[in-house]
């Protein structure tokens, strides 16, 4: 493996290499610093924008293995019918706009003693600060004969891409009258509504497609993110609570718990067994592979922080951000990763520039749509408590009232839409 | 000397209580940051709907956030976003914002229906909304460029009596609606919109 140093790696990436008098080549970029950025989802590029943004001295590499990044948040419109693939991918070119240098590879090493990120292509990349951003991966011994082969015909799809593609394609091709089942996961995971809007997407290509279909949720919980306000929705649209509903919710103490997959004969098998057309496992969580091998995580699994500057506690230099990080009580959601990426790229700046870290403030907004007039939002801001931990700003935030008239619904799904639009570009644009 | 001593610890302990009780307020960028994955960065949205906050007055944003704070302007959920910040840092994002340059996307618009509430325009509005709907410099709200969605919620809020109008405004929006009816109201966003 060869160890080329910063300066060496600029000048592979296109650095200008000027002579000088006494003719030793040297960069152009003079004594700025560099941050390297593991992950191209949303807290890793909203990281390497903010950074470039607020401080240009600093030379930003993010890398990131896929050309393309789909978002997961409003992938759940795919299955409805309403959105297409394209809309939700999202390419690096609006990062090199931002100067960032961005490097198609794979991290297989960060080494903090030596300042070091290695990757597969058997490169080492110096840095002064490493911010990752690994997102999530699934514990594939949670449920018995569900793991990452079996997720190739049943899908997850909670990752966006092609597991989204697989699991449209197969609701497009189940009979009118068949049964999809999706397994919800336990606490704490990614977008803790998602599972619920995904149902009612799927509830909504169905009623206008095949409405003799069902869609039953077997949960590991006894309640979920937004359930009232789920579930007077279902009852709105999708008949919940009726003999005819096309949605079932099935509690984790009412069987929901599910303990095996029997992909072959198409069975879930839990509390009480149930046969399916269509099965969307969405498997346990826990950090993303990279935080486990740069031994950034705790014994749960997730990646504990100074939640201040989202330092690693466990290496310093390093920097969690996003799905992976500890970040209770802002939620696993990518305006969280977006807040985050913003505060932990302000630290780092005034960390490499000698200064203190700057006073954090955070934000979360979630929106979830039920069908394309009907939708509703969760908010909260946050601060930093006195203990260093993230609060919740008191009297702040909260769900779009119960109460609310369809035309106020009506017009969370047109601002739902503009978040997607504007986060979307402030991380990649 | 023991009272020196003892005052001196209170004097620390005090000042130690005072910051770790009264919680440091963020810096503008920090404060206006947290709004970008709505209102865009630097507070220019990409649309569809949400609105640019970027440009906005100083005073008008203040007075918005106040009042999205007691619930005296209807929202979908910006009440519930401003109740998170202290009038300090809505000052500073404020002023944050005030100098923000307004980017404005294309927009799709009937040029006839433009050019008609490019007049009634001049006649109804351009008194406190100067320079066709896009100065901030008179304290309300920027209106050229701004997005149509966001343009007509705000319209329907303030004929349905939902929000409420200054009595300048009122006055003005009741005979435009007299002379013209709702097509004056449509005819007026879309000159708006039309702005590059």
């Amino acid at each position: 493996m060869s160890n080329i140093n910063r300066r060496h790696f600029l000048t592979l990436a296109g650095g200008t290499i000027v002579a000088t008098a006494i003719g030793f080549p040297m960069i152009s970029f003079g004594a700025g610093k560099h941050v390297v950025v593991v992950g191209g989802g949303i807290g890793g590029a909203t990281a390497a924008k903010y950074i470039r943004m607020a401080d240009p001295s600093i030379e930003v590499t993010l890398i990131e293995p896929n050309k393309t990044y789909h978002t997961c948040f409003l992938s759940n419109e795919i299955l409805g019918g309403v959105r297409d693939m394209k809309s939700i991918a999202f390419g690096y070119a609006g990062l090199k706009k931002h100067g960032v240098n961005v490097i198609h590879d794979l991290v297989t090493a960060i080494e903090p003693d030596s300042r070091k990120v290695r990757i597969k292509s058997g490169k080492a990349i110096g840095y002064d600060a490493c911010i990752v951003s690994p997102g999530v991966s699934f514990n594939w011994d949670a449920i018995e004969g569900y793991d990452a082969s079996v997720a190739e015909k049943l899908p997850h799809a909670w990752k966006a891409g092609a597991q989204t593609r697989l699991l449209r394609d197969q609701i497009r091709a189940m009979k009118d009258g068949g049964t999809v089942i999706i397994v919800a996961p336990p606490n704490p995971f990614r977008c803790p509504p998602g599972p619920y809007e995904r149902a009612s997407q799927m509830a909504w290509y169905f009623k206008n497609n095949k409405p003799k279909s069902k869609i039953i949720i077997l949960d590991s919980k006894d309640k979920f993110s937004k359930m009232g306000l789920f579930t007077a929705g279902w009852e709105r649209h999708y008949g919940f609570n009726t003999n005819n509903s096309m949605i079932e919710w099935i509690a984790g103490n009412a069987g929901g718990k599910v303990t095996g997959i029997d992909a072959k004969n198409m069975t879930v098998i839990g509390g009480v067994d149930f046969d399916a057309d269509v099965i969307n496992v969405i498997p346990p969580q826990k950090a993303g592979k990279i935080a486990f091998v740069a031994d950034l995580v705790n014994k749960k699994g997730w990646c504990p922080v100074n939640q201040a500057t989202f330092e690693s506690s466990r290496h310093k230099g390093i920097y969690v951000v996003g799905d992976a990080s500890v970040a209770s009580p802002m939620p696993k959601s990518g305006y969280a990763a977006n807040s985050q990426a913003k505060v932990c790229a302000a630290a780092v700046i005034a960390k490499l520039n000698g200064r203190e870290a700057p006073v954090p403030s955070y934000v979360n907004t979630c929106y979830s749509i039920l069908t394309p007039d009907d939708g509703m939002s969760v908010a909260m801001v946050y601060r930093l408590g006195d203990k260093g931990k993230i609060i919740k700003v008191k009297g702040s935030g909260g769900l779009t009232p119960k109460d609310a008239s369809a035309i106020i619904r009506q017009r969370e799904v047109a601002y739902a839409h503009s978040w997607f639009k504007n986060i979307t570009h402030d991380t990649f644009g | 000397m023991k009272q020196k001593i003892l005052i001196a610890f209170f004097i620390l302990l005090s000042s130690m209580m005072s910051t770790t009780l009264m919680a440091a307020t963020p810096e503008a960028s920090m404060l206006a940051n947290t709004c970008a994955g709505c209102h865009g960065t630097n507070g220019s949205s990409v649309g569809p709907a949400s609105p640019t906050i970027a440009g906005i007055s100083v005073d008008y944003f203040i007075e918005t956030m106040e009042a999205y704070k007691k619930e005296e302007r209807p929202s979908t959920i910006m009440s519930r976003i401003a109740k998170g910040y202290t009038e300090e840092e809505i000052e500073r994002m404020a002023k944050f914002f005030s100098q923000q340059a307004f980017i404005r996307q294309p927009q799709t618009y009937d040029a006839k229906l433009a050019s008609r509430g490019k007049k009634l325009h001049k006649k109804y509005c351009e008194k406190c909304h100067e320079d066709g709907g896009t100065s901030s410099e008179d304290d309300a709200g920027i209106l050229a460029g701004q997005w149509q969605p966001y343009l007509r919620y705000s319209m329907d809020d303030f004929t349905s009596g939902n929000r409420s109008m200054e009595k300048k405004m009122k006055k003005k929006v009741n005979s435009l609606q007299k002379d013209h009816g709702d097509a004056g109201i449509d005819a007026l966003i879309h000159f708006y919109i039309s702005h590059k």
